[in-house]
């Protein structure tokens, strides 16, 4: 098992890299780069003054040494410009050649500055990743117990009146994306044309002070995408699990209805949900993108739309390495999660 | 000239309708507590083996939510037929339905067609005995031939991209200030914020998705297959090394990726055209080894079939990755591609984009799925069978496996048309890759949902568009899902 963990976090570096390293190189190309230089300085420049731009600030090196600077593997760029500016890599605006350090990179704990917000990054994606966990602690507390109750109640009597109901309920929420569902729920429980006011159309308040009348909306909207999708395969399982021998047993056996449910069959048939549930987390990071967009609440998802908007690198890469970290760590758990929960398969 | 209402003369019908479907919901719900709280009806048997059920509470309440239901659809069916004969004397709904017509038409002969001849056509004729496999196939097929006569200017009112003045956020049905002769005199579904008629717009829009979705979904399989068989089937370091490469793109978030490689900018390095250059060479490599592999014993039929349906391909898969005479044409520098009096197409650059981001954010998962399924069946006899009699591996893949894995695999794709169509909605969403006054869904939904709060109906028509093809997707591959496991 510590092998396999050990394994399997050897990969995730991996891929980590890899990707960092993808993402790198796209916002590095030189159109990427000359829309950085005209945001960053002024709008008019020439070809010629956006050269020399990026290269006084090192932005023109190769990529493997700027990637290398990145990490924090190979030194800062440094440069003292002829009107007495100091800029490179590693400086903060304002910054002096002591102050500076040699090495800025991910390995010292440096995730670089941001562009757009001219602050830190670590504590831009650390304060936008507060705003977006407490969304995404309310969406799973909506989420996770409605979908299991729906795929549970559907899949106790396969072909009743109740699964039918709630299997076209659940087909609905999975064809409804998010700003399809976000722009419905808007107009009807919002605009003044349909007169039911019961809810607000931002969230923008809800950073400071969330209300269940602000908050409520985008919660909803994301909850009931993933819901579907986990819903149906609880009702799968669930139906999976009710057909099996030693329901039809304890049914002979003349154990009620209720108690095969709650005692026999809820265990079992909750092994495959959870893995679902664990696998759901990158799509609904999709959701936080759209949500927080239509919704105006400043978590990650908006800074990943700022930051990709901006060509903001140092930020955009953050944003990568959280959400790629996000989605591999939550298969492993579904992976462990998984060996746990059901002792018939063993991690060799 | 009048402002149209919602039903115009037809409104007679409405209160009938709130009726009708009142009695459903109120019959659903019923429906619901009987089946938890009633025991089932008691069957009994008779002498002559049949079977008879007693007429309990519960068959009451299913006769009466058949009834309400069937008498729910009859008054839809009156509004459009009414419609049709009356147009906008009808109001709004009349004068949709109306324009619809060819939609109807089309709608009625294909599954008159289908229905008549069901029982030789397979799979899809199996089609016509689920209920819901049908009502999904009639909302997709509604949406494909909406976007086919829409393309062909048969069902739009207006010119989606026209701007009429005095016409701005006007909600639906206003008429237009000065109509001139030949000129539709209403906006149907009325005005968005740039006085452009939200109805055409609509329509057109599904041209769009008709047009990319299945194809992009097509392409994405074709990529999958070709790579996700000979993972599953010979397994070891290629599989590891190609199922490492699904994975990488699958932990990125797609918005993210869309950000990355739908832009402006990226279209202008010529990345795009790199990576069509090498996902549309999956389609032909497919195709290619797809036929040798049959017919490579018989090198006569072989060689002048494989020369004929290759030259084709590569011609089509040349002229559409070159544009102008340009494979890539960046200021940097450009290779030289198909010649243009040979190419049949072009693809502009926007749509080229959000085409190759699609397959290629679809493509990994279609690798998981087939190669999951080629593990699968690989471990069959008739695999066995098939090794003992020496076919080549490509023939076992392709002709043993493939055909076997199909059911899952035309589920899947209709699953994934829905999905690729939400992909494109959220690119139009976030205002990447088309062009920001193309009436596709999602950019139109973006547009409307800054002034939602007072003007509702520039972006619930195309949201409303949306859901429902997804939903009539998603409803098909049900069913089809549902019939092909009877089997």
């Amino acid at each position: 098992m510590g092998l396999f963990i050990l394994r399997r976090f050897g990969v995730m570096l991996l891929t980590a890299l890899c990707l960092t390293f993808v993402v790198f190189f796209l916002t590095n190309l030189y159109p990427n780069l000359e829309k950085l230089a005209k945001t960053q300085g002024n709008q008019r420049m020439s070809d010629e003054q956006v050269e020399a731009w990026l290269d006084n600030r090192g932005y023109l090196q190769p990529t493997l040494i700027k990637y290398g600077q990145w990490l924090g593997v190979t030194p800062g760029f440094t440069k003292t410009l002829a009107d007495g500016q100091f800029v490179g890599t590693c400086v903060r605006p304002g910054g002096t050649p002591e102050d500076t350090r040699n090495y800025c990179g991910v390995l010292q704990g440096d995730w670089g500055y941001s562009t757009v917000f001219k602050d830190e990054v670590g504590s831009i994606v650390g304060k936008r990743l507060g705003n977006t966990g407490y969304l995404m602690f309310w969406v799973l507390v909506l989420m996770v117990p409605t979908a299991l109750i729906v795929g549970v109640l559907a899949g106790m009597r396969e072909g009743s009146a109740l699964d039918r109901s709630l299997s076209t309920f659940s087909i609905i929420t999975t064809a409804t994306p998010e700003y399809v569902s976000g722009v419905i729920f808007i107009a009807i429980f919002t605009s003044s044309t349909v007169g039911l006011k019961w809810f607000k159309g931002t969230a923008t308040s809800a950073m400071d002070n969330p209300t269940f009348e602000n908050f409520f909306l985008p919660v909803l909207t994301i909850a009931l995408y993933g819901m579907g999708y986990i819903a149906r395969m609880t009702r799968a399982s669930m139906t999976e699990v009710m057909t099996a021998q030693y329901i039809r047993t304890a049914r002979l056996k003349g154990v009620s209805f209720s108690n095969i449910v709650m005692k026999h069959a809820l265990r079992n048939a909750l092994i495959a949900p959870f893995t679902v549930i664990m696998l759901q987390f990158p799509w609904l990071l999709n959701g936080v993108v759209i949500v927080e967009t239509l919704f105006n609440y400043k978590g990650f998802g908006w800074a990943l739309v700022q930051a990709a908007g901006n060509n903001d690198i140092q930020l955009l890469l953050a944003i990568s390495v959280v959400s790629v970290f996000v989605v591999l760590i939550t298969q492993l758990i579904s992976d462990i999660g998984y060996v746990y929960l059901n002792p018939r398969i063993r991690i060799s | 000239m009048e402002p149209l209402s919602w039903t115009g003369s037809i409104a007679f019908l409405n209160p009938l309708l709130m009726i009708a479907l009142g009695l459903m919901i109120l019959s659903i719900v019923v429906w619901i507590l009987t089946s938890i709280f009633l025991p089932e009806t008691p069957m009994t048997v008779n002498p002559d083996g049949t079977l008879t059920s007693g007429s309990g509470l519960r068959n009451t309440v299913q006769m009466a939510l058949r009834y309400s239901f069937l008498a729910s659809v009859a008054i839809s069916v009156a509004y459009i037929v009414l419609g049709i004969i009356l147009g906008t004397g009808a109001g709004i709904i009349g004068a949709i339905s109306q324009q619809f017509l060819p939609v109807w038409v089309s709608l009625i002969i294909l599954y008159a067609m289908s229905i008549a001849f069901k029982r030789r056509l397979g799979l899809y004729g199996k089609l016509f005995d689920s209920p819901i496999g049908m009502i999904g196939f009639g909302l997709v097929m509604f949406w494909v031939f909406t976007g086919i006569f829409g393309a062909l200017d048969l069902i739009v009112t207006h010119d989606p991209l026209v701007q009429v003045s005095g016409m701005k956020n006007k909600v639906p049905g206003t008429p237009l200030p000065n109509v001139e002769d030949g000129e539709y005199a209403w906006y149907l579904l009325g005005g968005d914020n740039l006085a452009r008629d939200v109805f055409s717009r609509m329509v057109k829009g599904a041209w769009i998705v008709v047009q990319i979705a299945p194809l992009a979904t097509l392409f994405a399989f074709m990529v999958g297959i070709t790579l996700g068989l000979p993972a599953g089937y010979y397994g070891g370091r290629l599989d590891t090394f190609l199922s490492f490469l699904a994975n990488l793109i699958l932990a990125f978030p797609v918005i993210l990726l869309f950000y990355l490689l739908v832009t402006p900018e990226i279209v202008a390095t010529g990345v795009p055209n790199y990576m069509a250059a090498v996902l549309f060479v999956f389609p032909i490599l497919f195709i290619g080894v797809l036929l040798n592999s049959r017919y490579y014993t018989r090198p006569k039929f072989r060689t002048p079939l494989l020369i004929g349906v290759l030259g084709v391909a590569i011609w089509l898969y040349l002229s559409l990755i070159s544009t102008g005479g340009y494979i890539i044409n960046t200021d940097a520098y450009r290779i030289w591609g198909l010649p243009t009096y040979l190419d049949l197409f072009d693809i502009p650059g926007g749509i080229l984009v959000v085409f190759v981001s699609v397959v290629f954010v679809n493509s990994p998962t279609v690798f998981r799925i087939v190669r999951g399924l080629a593990l699968d069946i690989k471990t069959r006899d008739y695999v066995a069978a098939a090794q003992t009699r020496g076919e080549g591996p490509w023939y076992i893949m392709l002709w043993e496996i493939l055909p076997n894995a199909r059911g899952p695999l035309i589920v899947d794709f209709c699953l994934r048309i829905g999905y690729t169509t939400i992909l494109l909605g959220t690119l139009g969403f976030f205002g990447l890759g088309l062009p920001p006054e193309s009436p596709d869904w999602g950019s139109t939904i973006n547009e409307g949902r800054k002034l939602l709060s007072i003007y509702l109906h520039p972006a619930l028509p195309p949201a409303l568009a949306l859901l429902s093809l997804v939903l009539g997707l998603n409803l098909l591959a049900d069913g089809l899902r549902e019939e092909s496991l009877k089997d």
